[in-house]
């Protein structure tokens, strides 16, 4: 069809006429800015004064300062004026900030060990997860297991149970294990969770790739778990992905798990952030400030695997 | 290049059997083709032949060697796929040399055996192409010269040309017969398509139901059909069977034909009266006013050359394959003259062939 004629046709049934676009366009627009402000006012009230937080009504316009994020990191003791006007000068610019408030700082906060639990035990339980997913995945697409379907259900039945139904047996086991408030501990519990997710997510993907690819390698010299390795892999990374960050995201954010079994070392960061306190009461710039920096790995690992997500989020349905 | 023996072999899934005990021999350098309808077991003997399946029994030999249970990639075969499984992430180079890598052939020796095998299949010019921008033809050369680069002992083919369009089917065809004269390989070629096995096969088997019932040359096999499964599936249209009741002694030169006699090849086989079926090709009937067995004209066929032209007996409906330019009128009584030298007789319970002179070495599988 040539432009002109395309142009002259009213109704094309395949393109979409400019009006509804521009609806579509305003309804995406409009679903973006409801799911991006929540998040902007907690990066906003990150850089605020405490007064300016709690402050009604709320304040779009404030003086920025890096109070909260300095009251994140470090542990503060109030004192007389006279008491600090006889320490030596500041060292620092937080020092100085801090000190603008009558405070001294007495010492690192917890915050850094918590993110790095979290770290720790979010990426070690998604490693792990869709390792063993990938392969029990592949040898459910693959093989003729006997009792397979069954199989598959009770491992998504395992899914099927609230945290709070199984925290208390959960809870008593890894007291006799002495897993609890251990790295070890949370990494095998999410990825017991997580696992069920990623069998059944990478078993779409991995169905879906042609068996013709790993049986012309076989025949062709490698081994099995060669071919799994170069020829089913490169072609199931986008699903990999997708069910990574799907694994990444659940034990990112776990807050009952991690609230029951772990307190010490091994807290990760959705239980410490709402315990953040300050002098009377939550000092909510700091936890925003927390929140801000919680969100960034998430935020990081899917836009450096959003090449992959975008196909992978159809989970498998309209490859190619 | 290798001699295939396959022995006893069967396999089962479950319930299911999908191949019943089948038994032959290819030679080396032969053309071999499986053929039959779809789920008739000849992709999974294949399969086993590769090592892709293990079978439940029986063995298989390659140049006199038990490889029943080694891994296909030690058995120094090559597998050419429907869908032609070029790996998607590589280019056409790379998929070519991708067997000798595998091998751990060095870099410098796999562009030279790539590039003599492009060279072989005249795709030279394809070597850096992504596979997904190739014509299904291509695609279908660059697969054979995957299997055709590490020079194995057997290329085993599994419908290669069923993804590609008629016409170039046809071509294909040619090529590939042509490749396999050149490089003197052995190939066992899978299909359901009996003019792909008949135009290139030195021999086909004909399976059904997970069992060979007749391995032969294309002459044998259309000629001399084993049982009424393999006449009916070789030949377009398949072979009239016209049924009735009798009883046959070695050496007649006739059959008793309902209230007639129907002259025929010496029968080889003493049968007491039983069913049994009478076996005429198409293109052996002619149209005879004297002939006993008449009929009305049903339907006719022109197909350029040829008409096939339908006639209803009181004994079934029969397809004769006359020249064109014979005037047929629908509804017309006509008589049915059959060419006796041609004819072939069938039990009709068990459905195998009934010895005649010149039977030669069809065999029942």
């Amino acid at each position: 069809m040539t432009a002109a004629l395309a142009k002259s046709t009213a109704h094309s049934i395949v393109e979409a006429s400019p009006r509804s676009k521009a609806v579509a366009g305003s309804l995406v627009i409009l679903y973006a800015v409801i799911t991006i402000l929540p998040l902007l006012w907690i990066v906003a009230t990150a850089f605020k004064s405490q007064s300016d937080a709690i402050a009604y009504p709320p304040k779009v316009i404030f003086e920025p300062t890096l109070e909260g994020y300095v009251n994140l990191f470090t542990v503060r003791t109030r004192q007389t004026p006279d008491f600090i006007a006889k320490l030596p000068p500041p060292e620092t610019w937080y020092d100085k900030l801090v000190r603008q408030r009558d405070m001294v700082i007495a010492g690192p906060s917890k915050v850094v060990p918590r993110f790095v639990n979290s770290l720790i035990i979010g990426f070690g339980s998604t490693f792990l997860a869709v390792f063993l997913g990938t392969l029990a995945a592949y040898a459910f697409s693959r093989f003729r297991i006997p009792l397979a379907d069954d199989l598959l259900f009770f491992i998504l039945s395992t899914r099927m149970m609230p945290p709070v139904a199984v925290a208390i047996p959960i809870y008593l086991m890894y007291r006799q294990l002495n897993l609890t408030d251990t790295r070890l501990g949370m990494i095998l519990l999410y990825t017991a969770v997580n696992v069920s997710l990623a069998v059944w997510l990478l078993k779409g993907f991995i169905d879906e790739i042609p068996r013709e690819y790993e049986e012309a390698a076989l025949v062709d010299g490698y081994t099995r778990l060669q071919a799994l390795r170069k020829v089913v892999l490169p072609q199931a990374v986008t699903g990999i992905a997708a069910t990574a960050i799907f694994c990444l995201i659940f034990s990112w954010n776990e807050y009952a798990f991690a609230v029951l079994l772990t307190s010490g070392e091994a807290q990760t960061m959705p239980p410490f952030i709402p315990f953040i306190i300050g002098e009377g009461g939550q000092d909510w710039p700091a936890v925003a400030a927390a929140t801000t920096l919680f969100v960034v790995p998430i935020v990081l690992f899917t836009v450096l695997l959003r090449k992959h997500l975008l196909r992978g989020i159809t989970f498998g349905a309209v490859r190619k | 290049m290798a001699q295939i023996r396959v022995e006893n072999l069967r396999k089962s899934f479950d319930q299911f059997t999908a191949v019943q005990g089948s038994n032959f021999t290819i030679d080396d350098g032969t053309f071999f083709a499986m053929l039959g309808p779809s789920g008739c077991g000849k992709t999974t003997t294949l399969r086993m032949i590769a090592g892709l399946e293990l079978p439940t029994e029986g063995k298989i030999l390659l140049d006199g060697e038990d490889v029943t249970f080694r891994r296909a990639a030690a058995r120094d075969i090559a597998f050419v796929f429907q869908l032609f499984a070029l790996y998607p992430h590589m280019n056409v180079a790379d998929n070519i040399g991708f067997p000798l890598k595998c091998q751990g052939m060095g870099r410098r020796e796999v562009r030279e055996r790539v590039q003599e095998t492009t060279r072989l299949l005249r795709i030279e010019h394809l070597l850096s192409s992504k596979t997904s921008t190739l014509s299904g033809g291509d695609r279908q050369r660059v697969a054979l010269g995957r299997a055709m680069v590490r020079r194995p002992k057997a290329f085993l083919m599994d419908e290669p040309l069923g993804a590609l369009d008629a016409e170039f089917r046809h071509l294909m065809c040619g090529e590939l017969r042509d490749l396999h004269d050149r490089i003197g390989a052995t190939t066992v070629y899978v299909t359901h398509d009996q003019l792909e096995a008949m135009s290139m096969a030195d021999r086909i088997a004909v399976m059904n139901k997970g069992r060979v019932e007749q391995i032969g040359s294309p002459q044998e096999v259309y000629d001399r059909p084993a049982s009424m499964f393999v006449a009916d599936f070789i030949g377009s249209p398949p072979m009239n069977f016209l049924r009735f009741e009798g009883g046959l002694r070695s050496g007649d030169r006739a059959i008793a034909f309902y209230d007639t006699s129907i002259a025929i090849r010496e029968i080889r086989e003493d049968r007491a009266t039983a069913p049994l079926a009478l076996g005429i090709r198409p293109e052996h009937i002619r149209f005879a006013d004297a002939a006993p067995v008449r009929g009305e004209v049903f339907g006719a066929e022109y197909l350029g050359t040829t008409q096939i032209v339908t006639v209803d007996t009181a004994h079934g409906r029969v397809a004769a394959r006359l020249p064109s330019n014979a005037s047929v009128r629908i509804g017309e009584t006509v008589g049915l003259e059959f060419h006796s030298e041609r004819l072939a007789l069938f039990d009709a319970s068990s459905g195998l062939a009934i010895r005649t002179a010149n039977e030669g070495s069809a065999c029942h599988g």
